[in-house]
């Protein structure tokens, strides 16, 4: 329904901006700070809603293209509004092999702080980031809600981190 | 910002002169029921652009989503090795609804592969393929399947017969051809 729509009227925070510490549920009982995961290239990818068609299909790309993140040591986090126990049965019916963060309470802070919040529709951009080990933002990508952005920009801003480990991986 | 898909290569699966002023690329899972909507349409495309396309099918199975993906990609290129790609590509989207392991053996005899060529390809002997085809289309912007490629560009139009024969043959007439390598 606001799948042609353009994204939220925030930007999101650039390249070169420290990327905001949060601390979100990954599980109903587990809890996932940004910092924690310091010391190694950190993929956001906040989306609208578990369940929906385009997300689905984002995800699940993301999901077969996790190998190619790990090569990087990348480290992937889905972020939406949805709760832990809808992040739950989602992850567990597309088989996530990464977490899924509930920016839930207070809704939607943490993509508003990133600058991909929504308010009118009350869900996150659908938008990606890549952070450095030092916890700096170095890419970021917000595509039209109704798009699947493709893991390529991705891939190509963790190729710009670490040109040597992933050499002998380029295409010709 | 993308890299665009990789050139064709030896090891591609190619249906159609090297030479056509087209090539429609492809990268599909054969357990997609949107590539298995697309097959007929393909087929179609085919038949109508003649000797003025070369079609190439990718491996991009989405394994997690598709639990017979891979093993289904694996047999078809099992079927490569024994030059009856096609068949196998075929006879894999005609049986979309039956690609467990059973089936996957009945069709492996069918199309007259030895049984130990079958074991070897799913104990991971193309997975090095599968996986290259799967991380160029990626790095090509593939983000789903199927995706479809123009010579080269990707193509974004409806997937029905005469939008897909209209765009091909405009390609045809108007662009050069993709280079062959």
């Amino acid at each position: 329904m606001t799948d042609e729509t353009a994204p939220g009227a925030e930007a999101p925070l650039p390249p070169g901006m420290r990327a905001p510490d949060f601390t979100l549920p990954a599980t109903p009982d587990q809890r996932l700070s940004l910092s924690e995961m310091r010391g190694h290239p950190v993929i956001l990818a906040f989306y609208p809603a578990d369940w929906s068609p385009v997300c689905g299909d984002e995800v699940g790309l993301l999901n077969a293209v996790l190998p190619e993140f790990h090569r990087f040591g990348a480290q992937l986090v889905g972020i939406s509004t949805d709760g832990v126990w809808c992040h739950a049965a989602f992850a567990a019916d597309r088989k996530l092999h990464f977490p899924l963060l509930a920016d839930f309470e207070p809704k939607g802070e943490v993509a508003l702080r990133y600058g991909v919040y929504r308010a009118a529709e009350g869900v996150a951009d659908r938008a990606l980031f890549v952070i450095d080990a030092e916890g700096v933002i170095r890419w970021s990508y917000v595509s039209p809600l109704g798009i699947n952005p493709g893991a390529d920009g991705v891939l190509e801003a963790l190729e710009q981190l670490s040109p040597k480990t992933h050499a002998e991986g380029a295409p010709a | 910002m993308t890299h665009g898909i990789p050139p064709i290569a030896a090891d591609d699966h190619v249906a159609g002169p090297a030479d056509a002023p087209v090539t429609l690329v492809e990268y599909g899972d054969y357990q997609c029921p949107y590539c298995g909507e697309a097959y007929p349409v393909l087929k179609a495309v085919q038949e109508e652009m003649g000797s003025r396309l070369r079609f190439v099918f990718r491996n991009f199975p989405l394994v997690d989503m598709h639990v017979h993906a891979r093993r289904a990609a694996e047999l078809a290129e099992a079927a490569a090795d024994a030059g009856v790609f096609w068949q196998a590509h075929d006879m894999l989207f005609e049986n979309q609804d039956a690609l467990d392991d059973r089936s996957l053996a009945t069709y492996g005899d069918r199309l007259g592969l030895d049984r130990a060529a079958l074991v070897s390809a799913f104990a991971g002997r193309y997975d090095d393929k599968i996986e290259r085809d799967f991380v160029g289309g990626v790095r090509g912007g593939v983000n789903g399947t199927p995706s479809l490629f123009i010579n080269g560009q990707r193509y974004e139009g409806p997937r029905d017969v005469e939008s897909l024969v209209a765009a091909l043959s405009e390609a045809a007439a108007g662009r050069v051809p993709h280079p062959v390598p």
